[in-house]
């Protein structure tokens, strides 16, 4: 290794603070240490990226093929997270006179739900029903098949 | 700056969270009962307004929930725990400082924030909290814990302030405060309000302006700091590191009655256990505790009480230690012949870790045991409660608590996810 892939420590003193630091991955040793090091990331955190607004997130299962052409599959782990704010073609929680149901949000002509499934017919909602979105999905966790 | 305090608080949290899977119940009565479904301890608006009290006893009221079509549910304390986590969580995001005091009150500390618009930045962490987590909340606010919790109060029973009341402005405090009875104060016990009557003090108005040094005199210091409080003088403070825990107790009533000495030594190891997992934790040892059994008072049973203490000479957090001494004391307070109702494991005196000494007759090696309880730990944690269980805590659990109608762990368990029909 060449001498100028470490960090003199005495160079630390010039950077403004706060400074952090990665964290080693190696257990320091008296040969060469890892030059990788330095370059430090830490784990990739999986619950962190499908659920970045915890408190929000609930996982819910799916039962049903209504929303196969949006890529929900019965069986399925969906991620919905009631922070976010329904938007044109998203899936959602839909609560339908009380009961759960997922459904595709659309927002034109004006806002309606809809199953994602060519086979089924239009759904028909009439206004004396009581709708409410529950949350949005925002991940769907799928097994392409059992091991 | 004079410090900003809000409160606040799930409306009958229990219920609310029940209604967060299921939608349907949105508008129906709903209750949540206590430990083995005895009474009622969470009422939504519709089931208060059935007649059905706080405490009510749950064969009392059976056939009113089945006239009235009331959603009844037995107490499901980690799915509630987890809601709370979350609400919690949320909160932080609206405050710097959070004091969780119970499973569904929190203390926040507005000081300063949202550029003296506290009524404002209540209604927003109220919206947030029922837009993300799904549950109704009220928020009070005061100069002081004392003033900020009888806000909460106040936001709860008048609906016209749409669930938050801000006594820390001038017209808001002088049109609700002085008119609210002192029963609704908080720490004011039966013994505190007779006093108060004496002198003919019933309202929080009356008591606000009553003498400091009187309030002592009546009340104690307690009654003292109250008057305070209530004038805006905060003597109480944020506690958002919580206290050391000073004791544990992991007690349960059965869910039949128990005759039999082998089930009671089953249900106090169990105990045991879980009190050892407390301890380890909190990273504490015991030192001084004790057993007792019991049986039941109300229902004709013959009464007998009896308690046997535990010490340990070495502090311990070991669950077979503490399922040994336990089962043992629990041989010698046992008397043949009663039906038992309920039994315990109380840990008066605690020592953190740090603190333990080796004790010159230590036959126990330390170092394997810790191993152990580590272990059990980590694949209780991994696989769920009651993976890895003491045989002496037993497998059939036949005493076990009664959760009848308890609803899924919806939140906390990947086998009991809420289901949505696609």
């Amino acid at each position: 290794m060449a001498p100028h892939d470490f960090t003199p420590l005495l160079y630390l003193g010039a950077y403004p603070l706060p400074l952090s630091l990665p964290v080693m991955g190696t257990r320091i040793c008296a040969g060469f240490p890892s030059p990788a090091d330095d370059f430090m990331d830490g784990d990739l955190d999986l619950s962190r990226y499908l659920a970045p607004n915890r408190p929000a997130t609930f996982f819910w299962r799916v039962q049903g093929h209504s929303m196969v052409d949006a890529g929900i599959y019965n069986g399925d782990l969906v991620v919905v997270d009631r922070s976010v704010k329904p938007f044109d073609g998203c899936a959602v929680v839909a609560v339908i006179d009380g009961e759960t149901s997922l459904k595709v949000y659309r927002t034109s002509p004006r806002p309606h739900l809809g199953f994602a499934n060519t086979s089924f017919p239009l759904l028909v909602i009439d206004d004396a029903q009581d709708v409410a979105i529950w949350g949005v999905v925002t991940w769907t966790i799928h097994r392409p098949q059992k091991p | 700056m004079k410090p900003i305090f809000a409160l606040s608080d799930g409306n009958s949290f229990y219920c609310s969270c029940e209604r967060i899977f299921a939608p349907h119940l949105a508008t129906r009565p709903v209750i949540v009962l206590s430990n083995n479904d005895g009474c009622a301890v969470a009422r939504t608006p519709e089931a208060k307004a059935l007649g059905i009290k706080m405490g009510d006893p749950y064969f009392k009221i059976r056939d009113l929930c089945r006239r009235h079509n009331v959603a009844v549910f037995s107490s499901n304390y980690a799915f509630y725990g987890d809601i709370s986590r979350r609400m919690n969580e949320l909160y932080h995001r609206f405050a710097p400082d959070v004091e969780v005091y119970s499973i569904d009150e929190s203390f926040l500390d507005f000081t300063g924030l949202n550029g003296g618009d506290y009524a404002g930045l209540a209604r927003m962490l109220r919206a947030t909290v029922l837009r993300e987590v799904g549950i109704p909340t009220c928020v009070g606010i005061g100069h002081s814990k004392t003033l900020a919790k009888l806000a909460n109060k106040i936001a709860k029973t008048h609906a016209e302030l749409g669930g938050v009341c801000d006594l820390t402005d001038d017209a808001i405090r002088e049109r609700y405060l002085p008119g609210t009875p002192v029963e609704d104060l908080w720490g004011v016990g039966r013994a505190s309000l007779a006093k108060l009557a004496g002198v003919g003090i019933t309202t929080v108005g009356q008591l606000r302006a009553l003498d400091p040094k009187k309030a002592r005199a009546l009340l104690t210091v307690v009654g003292e700091r109250m008057v305070l409080e209530l004038n805006g003088t905060a003597c109480l403070t944020l506690e958002s590191v919580p206290a050391q825990l000073q004791g544990t107790a992991v007690t349960r009533s059965f869910g039949r009655p128990v005759t039999r000495l082998a089930e009671i030594e089953e249900a106090v190891a169990a105990y045991a256990t879980r009190a050892a997992e407390k301890l380890r934790r909190s990273r504490l040892a015991a030192v001084h505790g004790y057993v007792f059994l019991h049986t039941n008072k109300h229902n004709g049973d013959a009464w007998r009480h009896a308690s046997k203490p535990l010490s340990f000479l070495e502090p311990t957090d070991d669950t077979h230690e503490l399922i040994h001494a336990a089962t043992d004391a629990i041989r010698r307070a046992w008397a043949e012949g009663f039906r038992y109702a309920k039994a315990g494991i109380v840990l008066t005196e605690l020592v953190p870790l740090t603190h333990v000494q080796t004790s010159l007759l230590a036959v126990i090696d330390r170092d394997q045991r810790k191993r152990l309880m580590t272990a059990l730990d980590d694949i209780n944690a991994r696989f769920g409660r009651h993976t890895l269980v003491p045989a002496a805590a037993g497998l059939r659990r036949t005493w076990s608590t009664k959760f009848d109608r308890k609803s899924p762990a919806y939140t906390t368990r990947w086998d009991q996810l809420p289901t949505v029909t696609a």
